[in-house]
């Protein structure tokens, strides 16, 4: 196959109309897997976490874990799907090391969820996507490719197999095709995959961690000439295994097709991998080596059938969801639109809530987390909520800065302090001796030293130009190394300088 | 044979508990007599004195010491090797199995060592529980107690053999499309397919997910019931098990009598595929139960016809997915892994050389009746058939409170008679498939023999969930049939070479 040049992104959306479609795998963070009672905790020792069930050992049966069946329900309701009244499992069968019974337990033509939707955003704009079905499965094992340079199965030396993960409780969401994004379709396929993992992570059935894989997307692609009627073939790529990884795929795969396709190709229906390190992805399994999955109903189980009860009791579970929370918090904390993007795309939705239930006003709390915390976040590469400080302790600074035995440079101190393992805010402020110094009688005197220092200044000061105090006041907060209650400071000087 | 391997279940336990025998003394002559006459009847794969022995002597301690102990404690029973047990290999018949060891025991195995029942070895069958004759086994022949040349049924051959031949008073089977019944009848014993769902299927290793029953053989019906009772009931490891009280099985044997019950006798199932001797049996069984009291009506099950074609692409397509399992990956047989082959040639050698030519014909008919396009044509449509002949079941239950049949349309064939010739093998299972498709409960009990002196069956079908009542007929016509022939059939039976009966 001869190599085709991708084109530049802005030429190939000039040319063709893409159509996406998203596969979303999400491991549901049940304690026990999804037909057997072993446990579900990521990063054991390989093959301890098994039994005849999940090993499929001859002779083992499933038996349907219900606090799967709850989760996927949750999920279902939260998308907008319509939850059947009858389904069952069907049996998935193709052979594959770390699949143990060579076939998998997944669900065919009867699937739980179907017909939902999802409202994603971008650039102001709302996205409407529509979700064909959310489905109940068991996940595979683990396949870990030994000798190769790739870390796949070809040139691989010896292949060991975790079967840990075999059994885990797996649901997969389905988008239809998402059409008439035009050059937005990679931040569409982001913003959708952002919002199902705020979604789903609400709702508390699963971790939905991209990097340790309880959330996988398979992103499909297909370009056609603008203005045509018909859609073109799609590739659907796989290990793409972070947000930033699916906007990155989908352009890559929009402009290697918009490549073959301008040079007179076609593209291949086949399954293709992103690679992080170059953002491309390369050709995986073609067509002509597709599977007959042989689906039929799973003989071993019988139909799931939920009740209409369960299911209103499990939507009156449901907590606020992202979308609705979003607009509630842009009212509550008078936000532009502009400013709750920056605090969604931050992260820090949950750290400023919580530090406002702790006491903070919603502006400040917004400021310590979107500033400086953010900036230590990047620092540290770390995200917002995993830095080692709570918001009832951003809370207790900033009361201290209220009650004025802070100021904002002295809180970052606090901060600092904290972020480095030195105990909470009143332990930071204690060993570092931080303390605003407000006593008139103390700043006097070194207001005085600070006039004679800088007699140009107070002149200028004393002419009428009270914005020249600010170097005044910058002298004083540098005399006291910070400690000074710059206003205060700053109220003492004018009253020195400028009362007759 | 000793005078204890001579008697049946009840009436071995009655001894033990009396203290006139103990557990150890007739696990002895159990092992005496397997030893004395398995080399020519073949009917186990793996028995292990010491192990028996030792359950047998900790059912002695625990009598001795005063435990309550259920009413087939101390009773040896030989078990179907399709069932995992721990402390013995498990191999299904197959190669692709030899050797292994399973680390669970299946539910019907625990509950047969709760009820203190003593496992005397595991016994042979058609690969994977595929055939009617046991001829499938990777391993050996089973000879039929009454004819050593002729076949012992299957697939459940070595259990049926065993209890014929006097080497264990109980079995095991399972039952997927005739299974029990088939081997029963031509044996001359009892066996029971009870209702699918009212016995576990966790550790017995699938053949076909939806119709595999398993369920008792004895050489009496009380005894079947007592083992039956003893091994069914829920169990929450298997989705398909029914959360019912188990059918008062044993009550209904001991009432024994068909006086006032309807009695269907199914249309389809006679004519000239019937060898005239079963014919001629079964007419005087029908008879006989007009004369206890019973109202015999013919019925009509038109779509029986069609159970035959049905099963053999359901039951074919469940096994082309259950037996993808058997992959060299995680236990049995691995073949040709020389460091240079892939997974993929390993799992292809492995189950080559693995698998047995009937299990190979059926995995390929049940994958091509599944591939995308033949679906609704083949799968599809068998489901469609299995419904119309659930329906026929259900029609003639509202007329009638049985329905009877012969059990097989001929007696024993010899060995290697149908051995290539799979469509004339499939016909023994004739009659008893459209219960297996319908999941009812359904028996066969002794009711003669043919003009060539091998044993003939009576099957008795009932409604599912209705296993008593198939019980409680099965056992009126044994009584009356015994009366008739001053004892069991199996007192008829030819001595065998290792050890008069």
């Amino acid at each position: 196959m001869s190599v085709v040049t991708p084109m530049k992104y802005d030429e190939a959306l000039a040319k063709y109309e893409p159509v996406l479609g998203i596969e979303t795998h999400i491991e549901l963070g049940t304690a026990s897997k999804m037909f057997c009672g072993c446990a579900t905790g990521f990063g054991a020792e390989p093959n301890t976490q098994v039994c005849p069930v999940c090993l499929g050992l001859p002779g083992a049966l499933p038996v349907t874990n219900h606090a799967a069946i709850d989760g996927i329900i949750k999920i279902g309701l939260a998308l907008n799907c319509r939850i059947v009244e009858w389904c069952r499992f069907a049996r998935k069968n193709y052979f594959y090391p770390d699949m143990p019974k060579n076939f998998q337990i997944s669900q065919y033509d009867e699937p739980l969820c179907v017909d939902g939707f999802l409202e994603v955003e971008v650039d102001g704009e709302t996205y409407r996507v529509e979700i064909e079905r959310v489905h109940m499965e068991e996940d595979t094992g683990k396949s870990l490719h030994v000798g190769g340079a790739t870390g796949r199965i070809h040139g691989a030396v010896h292949s060991l197999v975790d079967y840990n993960r075999a059994g885990i409780p797996l649901v997969e969401i389905v988008t239809k095709p998402i059409t008439a994004t035009g050059e937005k379709a990679p931040l569409v396929a982001r913003a959708y995959a952002t919002e199902l993992r705020e979604l789903v992570r609400s709702l508390g059935v699963s971790d939905v961690r991209m990097e340790q894989g309880s959330m996988r997307c398979d992103v499909n692609v297909s370009l056609m000439p603008r203005g045509a009627a018909a859609w073109g073939t799609r590739t659907e790529t796989k290990n793409v295994n972070s947000l930033r990884s699916v906007e990155r795929s989908v352009r890559s795969e929009i402009e290697r097709q918009a490549g073959v396709l301008s040079a007179g190709g076609t593209i291949t229906q086949e399954t293709r991998h992103f690679h992080e390190d170059t953002g491309t992805t390369t050709s995986g399994r073609s067509k002509e080596e597709a599977q007959d999955y042989r689906y039929f109903p799973e003989p071993d189980l019988v139909p799931m059938a939920p009740s209409r009860e369960w299911v209103e009791e499990l939507r009156a579970t449901l907590p606020e969801l992202p979308a609705a929370r979003r607009r509630r918090v842009q009212a509550e904390w008078d936000l532009t639109d502009a400013e709750l993007r920056d605090v969604v795309n931050a992260g820090a939705l949950d750290c400023i809530e919580a530090t406002i239930a702790a006491g903070a006003d919603a502006g400040s709390a917004r400021k310590w987390w979107l500033n400086e915390l953010s900036r230590r976040a990047t620092e540290q590469g770390v995200e917002l909520a995993d830095l080692p400080i709570t918001p009832e302790q951003v809370a207790r600074v900033q009361a201290m800065v209220v009650a004025g035995e802070l100021n904002d440079k002295l809180a970052r101190q606090v901060f600092e302090g904290v972020l480095a393992g030195e105990g909470g805010p009143d332990d930071v402020v204690a060993a570092r001796g931080l303390k605003v110094v407000s006593d008139d009688g103390a700043l006097a005197a070194i207001i005085d030293q600070v006039i004679a220092d800088n007699a140009p200044v107070a002149d200028k000061v004393r002419a009428g130009k009270t914005a020249a105090a600010g170097a005044l006041v910058g002298a004083v907060m540098k005399a006291t190394r910070g400690q000074a209650d710059a206003g205060r400071a700053r109220d003492l000087i004018l009253q020195k300088l400028t009362t007759p | 044979m000793s005078e204890l391997t001579g008697k049946g279940a009840g009436e071995l336990a009655a001894l033990m508990a009396s203290g006139e025998a103990s557990a150890a003394q007739v696990a002895q002559a159990h092992l005496d007599r397997i030893a004395a006459v398995d080399g020519e009847v073949g009917a186990f794969l793996h028995v292990d004195p010491e192990t028996v022995l030792a359950q047998a002597r900790a059912i002695d301690e625990r009598r001795a010491a005063g435990e309550e102990l259920g009413p087939l404690a101390g009773v040896p029973i030989a078990h179907k090797d399709v069932f995992t047990t721990t402390d013995m290999p498990t191999t299904a018949g197959s190669k692709i199995l030899e050797g292994w060891r399973p680390p669970y025991d299946a539910t019907v195995t625990a509950r047969l060592r709760a009820a203190g029942l003593v496992i005397l070895g595991k016994t042979n069958m058609d690969e994977f529980a595929m055939g009617s004759s046991t001829e499938n086994s990777a391993y050996r022949t089973t000879r039929n107690p009454w004819d050593l040349s002729r076949i012992p049924g299957g697939s459940s051959g070595g259990s049926s053999a065993a209890v014929a031949a006097f080497e264990a008073p109980l079995a095991t089977g399972t039952d997927t499309g005739g299974s029990i019944r088939q081997p029963a009848a031509v044996t001359g014993i009892v066996g029971m397919k009870p209702t699918y769902g009212g016995s576990s299927r966790y550790g017995l290793i699938a053949f076909a997910s939806s119709l595999d029953t398993p369920g008792p053989f004895a050489r009496n019906v009380l005894d079947a019931a007592l083992l039956q009772e003893a091994f069914s009931g829920h169990d929450p490891m298997d989705s398909t098990s029914v959360d019912q009280p188990v059918p008062a099985v044993v009550e209904a044997a001991r009432r024994a009598d068909v006086a006032g019950m309807t009695v269907g006798v199914v249309k389809e199932f006679s004519g000239d595929g019937y060898q005239p001797g079963v014919a001629a049996r079964f007419a005087e069984t029908v008879a006989l139960l007009e004369s206890l009291g019973a109202k015999v009506v013919e019925v009509s099950c038109p779509n029986f016809t069609y159970a035959l074609p049905a099963y053999y692409l359901i039951a074919p397509s469940e096994c082309s997915s259950n037996l993808a399992r058997f992959d060299a990956m995680r236990f049995g047989l691995r073949v040709g892994d020389d460091g240079a082959r892939s997974a993929e040639e390993v799992m292809a050698l492995t189950r080559a050389e693995g698998f047995g030519p009937e299990v190979k014909r059926r995995i390929m008919l049940g994958t091509y009746a599944l591939s995308s396009g033949y679906y609704d044509a083949y799968y599809g449509k068998a489901q469609q058939v299995r419904t119309l002949i659930t329906r026929d079941f259900d029609a003639a239950f509202e007329q009638v409170d049985v329905l009877i049949s012969p059990t097989t349309p001929t007696t024993a064939f010899p060995i290697g008679e149908r051995a290539d010739d799979p469509m004339a093998m499939y016909l023994a299972d004739l009659c008893t498939i459209p219960s297996n498709l319908a999941g009812n409960a359904a028996i066969s009990v002794p009711c003669g023999l043919s003009d060539d002196g091998l044993p003939v069956g009576l099957q008795i079908m009932a409604p599912a969930l209705a296993d008593d009542r198939v019980y409680r007929a099965a056992a009126a016509v044994e009584g009356a049939l015994e009366d008739r022939w001053g004892g069991p059939l199996l007192a008829q039976a030819p001595d065998l070479a290792g050890g008069a009966k």
